[in-house]
């Protein structure tokens, strides 16, 4: 055997052991059997659809959060205007992104242009259409896209710490899809998917506000009435979240502003409850900064209510008793689980905006091993025929491309190992195409050395040519494959995108073993032949 | 051994006309199923909608079950058995929804109403006992713990989790997610001590949800424009890629013929009713590449013959090369579908449509290379008046042949 003969099976040895190191050799090193195929079956991750679990593909409402921030643009431009006495007859939303200022004072058209370029440097101003001195805001688009990307991740940032506190096994939250503010979710393993998605989908937003009249109205024409139809600076009507038995809610008057958010806890527990047993309450405690916040304000307003607000929504208001520094709790009757997972949710944070689920998927894992046993042996049973057929048709030369086509499945494999790339359905179905390629690179390389050997070469020389002249072809094959499996990969979502990474991955293993290593084989069987003696193809 | 002589002459582009015709009776015939129809029949990922896969431990009372579902107001869901030919005894329905409205509570009502349904028809077995096939390891190894069968003590927590995941275990894999009697669980390596514990927990109910799938609205129409388009800039990079290493005409012949499969496959799933999921336009994708690439092998020794026989017209040259590469065809075809076959008849329900897009695609595809693209770049050539010149461009200066003229007015492949 010449040197350079040695040195290629050296570095093919090699890349064979990398791979089966890649395959089994990790996370420990095996020393028992069962502990290779523990080994294994950490190493190739499977996915949902073989394993069994549930993914959710969710949109982020990132309108939302831009609507919110135009909401409190007007509460300022309000108030700035009254400060500077820039009269106006109304100042309303115009949509999410836009203001109208209506019937402004001609005289303070310089003052007005002069605050908004100032002070609300990301609005853009232009005349109204259709309006005398009327004047529309409208908020940039480049201000636009940061919020919603800003309340994209902090919504993943959120639901991953929710979804982690759930104590799932590596559950997985990622973007999905082309700037559709989409994100995937999926958590493998059995169970009910109904609690993730509640614990996702809760707004998670607690407030703590002043109550202002000590009893909550029955309706929300009641308050109003009570209030001669307006109702007092800085004060909204908020609803119970509890219904009485005739269906009937009742209606808080409270201040606009809250004294404590969410933000402001630095922990929240589920405990039972002493006042109802057999009911779970919410603890909370406060950082120190808020703590000496909420100290003075509860001491002036003892014997006051104050109204625990979650999502808009009154949880409870109850009665202050004394000053509290630190700490509180929602009471309302929750259940063991519900009140662990409303703990669960304020420690985690608020969404900046709300949830709609696009799609759900639950694989159960009888489903998931079914299609496992499916794809296996599918994937033998066309393994041995066309390893068989090879062999028989091909003879010696036969068995080069059974070697070729085996080591290309074990690189396939150890690189999905290594990519830490998942194992999906319509992946199992890619590695299947990856035998079709395999075997149409051998076929195309074999029927070429036999077209020589008829033209009356010889054998070295018949098998150099072969390979010469296939290999053009085997390019443009995989080059014209791997394109398509880019585009597929680069627009393609879910399983489109798990079958462009067998396919390409298993392309240009092929690649190696079907002209590389498949060549040396050869190379080192010519070496041995005796002078004369005929090609076994 | 061959099988094969290596002599074959056919002259393949002398039957380009049939090949033509066959072609658009194909597609002709697929096109009058797709317009009939009104559109292709899509599964779940393209038209959203609930389904429900549920599996049972004897054969599904699927009479009974459609008239529980009409009670629960569900009139528009249909019904449909699972069989194939590895299991011809599956024992399961798909049960599917369309979508009503939007909205999360709009997602999660199908779901709602079809497990409903299926217990108010089949019964919610006893009361106070939850059903083994709808509990998680768990919840088992819960109920096993507080119950201590083994008596074990304070340390059995574990041992119990062991002994859920056995029988859980056993329950997916061996009784493919429906025990149909908790004694079975015996199998499992459950002793009759732990047995009664179970019987006093849990009982057996006759079926088990495999699998929910519920798609809103906007994924499904979101995702079929996506297809569209990912096909097509797949189709684009092949054909600049083929383009810039033979010449534009291949590169078009190829993509006209990969998008000619592309349309007789669509055309064959209209007519048989088999639907278009994700995973079938992974295997249409795949078929372009499968089609590409036999394309590909006949033109390369078109490429490659026109440089060695410089004074034959493109015509011969072009039978010459589909001869020449013919046993490589039916070589690589025949064990490629065999292989698609093997998917086809034995990959489950999961992948029936997928294998069976591969199974039509490679047939289609293999025909299409020197059916469709190898016509087509002969008679581009010959309308051209290059029918003798060679593609690399080197006037051979044959211009004045009859063959030529011939070739002119009634070329191969077009009429």
């Amino acid at each position: 055997m010449d040197s350079n003969l040695r040195w290629k099976a050296v570095f093919i040895t090699l890349v064979i052991l990398l791979c089966i190191f890649g395959l089994v050799g990790l996370p420990a090193f095996p020393t028992s059997l069962a502990q290779l195929r523990d080994n294994f079956s950490k190493r190739i991750k499977l996915g949902l659809d073989l394993q069994g679990g549930t993914h959710l593909i969710l949109q982020v409402q990132v309108n939302e959060a831009v609507s919110l921030q135009t909401d409190q643009i007007i509460d300022h431009l309000g108030t700035q205007l009254r400060d500077k006495n820039i009269r106006y007859d109304d100042l309303r939303k115009a949509g999410d992104t836009q203001i109208l200022v209506h019937n402004l004072a001609p005289d303070s058209t310089a003052a007005f242009r002069d605050l908004v370029s100032s002070n609300f440097p990301e609005w853009d101003l232009a005349p109204a259409p259709g309006e005398q001195s009327g004047y529309l805001l409208t908020l940039k688009p480049s201000t636009v896209g940061a919020i919603q990307a800003q309340t994209l991740s902090q919504s993943e940032d959120t639901i991953r710490r929710r979804i982690d506190a759930l104590g799932l096994t590596e559950p997985v939250v990622a973007p999905y899809g082309q700037g559709a503010n989409e994100m995937i979710v999926e958590l493998p393993g059995e169970g009910d998917p109904n609690r993730a998605k509640s614990v996702i989908q809760a707004g998670g937003q607690l407030e703590l506000r002043r109550v202002e009249d000590a009893n909550p109205y029955p309706s929300e024409a009641a308050a109003m009435a009570a209030h001669g139809g307006i109702l007092p600076p800085g004060t909204e009507l908020l609803p119970s979240k509890t219904v009485d038995a005739s269906g009937q809610g009742s209606w808080y008057l409270a201040d606009r502003a809250p004294i404590i958010t969410g933000r402001d806890l630095r922990n929240a527990t589920a405990i039972p409850s002493t006042d109802n047993p057999g009911s779970y309450e919410v603890n909370f405690t406060l950082s120190t900064d808020a703590a000496r916040r909420f100290g003075p304000f509860t001491e002036q307003n003892v014997g006051r209510p104050m109204a625990i607000v979650l999502d808009r929504k009154v949880e409870s208001a109850p009665v202050i008793q004394s000053r509290i520094e630190d700490s509180g709790r929602i009471t309302g009757r929750f259940g063991q689980q519900e009140a662990n997972d409303l703990a669960l949710v304020l420690r985690a944070g608020a969404l900046p905006a709300s949830i709609r689920y696009l799609e759900e998927r639950t694989v159960g894992p009888s489903l998931g091993a079914d299609s496992i046993r499916h794809g296996v042996q599918a994937s033998i049973i066309s393994l041995l025929v066309v390893l068989i057929f090879m062999v028989f048709y091909y003879r010696i030369s036969g068995v080069n491309a059974v070697i070729a086509l085996l080591l290309n499945l074990v690189i396939l494999l150890a690189a999905l190992a290594y990519f830490g790339a998942v194992l999906t359905l319509p992946g199992i179905a890619g590695v299947i195409l990856t035998i079709g390629m395999g075997v149409d690179s051998n076929v195309l390389i074999f029927e070429r050395i036999r077209e020589e050997l008829r033209a009356g070469k010889a054998a070295a020389s018949a098998v150099d040519l072969g390979f010469k002249r296939a290999f053009r072809t085997i390019i443009d094959t995989h080059v014209t494959t791997v394109v398509s499996a880019f585009f597929l990969f680069i627009f393609g979502t879910g399983p489109v995108r798990g079958f462009a990474i067998t396919l390409t991955i298993g392309l240009i293993a092929n690649l190696f073993t079907a002209v590389y290593v498949s060549r040396v084989i050869f190379e080192w069987h010519l070496a041995k032949l005796q002078r004369q003696a005929a090609l076994s193809i | 051994m061959e099988f094969f002589r290596h002599d074959v002459n056919l002259d393949w582009m002398g039957k380009a006309k049939y090949f033509v015709g066959l072609s658009l009776t194909l597609l002709l015939i697929g096109a009058a199923s797709w317009i009939h129809k009104g559109s292709l029949d899509y599964g779940i990922d393209f038209k959203g909608g609930t389904l429900v896969y549920v599996r049972f431990a004897s054969t599904p009372p699927v009479d009974k079950l459609r008239q529980g579902l009409v009670q629960q107001g569900l009139g528009d869901s249909v019904i449909q058995q699972i069989s194939d030919i590895a299991t011809p005894n599956a024992n399961e329905v798909v049960i599917y929804l369309p979508q009503r409205g939007q909205g999360n509570e709009a997602l999660d009502a199908g779901k709602g109403a079809i497990l409903n349904a299926l217990h108010a028809t089949l019964g919610s077995g006893e009361a106070g006992k939850a059903d083994v096939n709808d509990s998680s390891p768990d919840t088992i190894a819960e109920v096993l713990t507080r119950k201590d069968p083994l008596s074990l003590g304070t340390a059995g927590a574990t041992r119990y989790q062991q002994l859920a995941k056995q029988l859980t275990d056993y329950r997916d894999r061996q009784a493919r997610g429906v025990v149909s009697n908790l004694d079975n669980l015996r199998e499992a390596g459950a002793t009759p001590p732990v047995l009664s514990a179970l019987r006093d927990s849990f009982y057996a109910g006759p079926f088990a949800v495999v699998n929910v799938e519920i798609v809103g609205p906007k994924v499904g129409a979101d995702l079929r424009r996506q297809a569209v388009f990912v096909t097509l800039y797949a189709l684009a990079g092949m054909l600049v890629y083929i383009a810039l290493r033979f010449e534009l005409v291949y590169g078009a012949a190829a993509v006209l013929a990969v998008f000619h499969d592309v349309l007789i496959t669509l055309g064959l799933f209209s007519l048989l009713h088999f639907e278009i999921s994700l995973t079938v336009i992974a295997a249409l994708l795949t078929l372009v590449g499968y089609s590409m690439n036999d394309t590909i092998v006949i033109f390369d020794r078109i490429r490659e013959n026109l440089r060695l026989m410089r004074r034959e017209p493109f015509k011969a040259i072009v039978n010459r090369s589909i001869n020449q590469t013919l046993s490589r065809t039916i070589l690589t075809s025949g064990l490629t579908f065999l292989t698609v076959l093997v998917l086809f008849l034995m990959g489950g329900q999961v992948l029936r449509s997928f294998s069976f897009a591969l199974v039509v695609g490679i047939l289609v595809g293999t025909y299409s290379s020197f059916g469709i693209a190898a016509p087509l770049v002969v008679a581009w050539n010959y309308w051209k008046g290059q029918g003798a010149v060679p593609v690399s461009g080197t006037t051979a200066g044959s211009k004045t042949r009859t063959g030529e003229a011939q070739g002119r007015l009634a070329p191969a492949g077009r009429r």
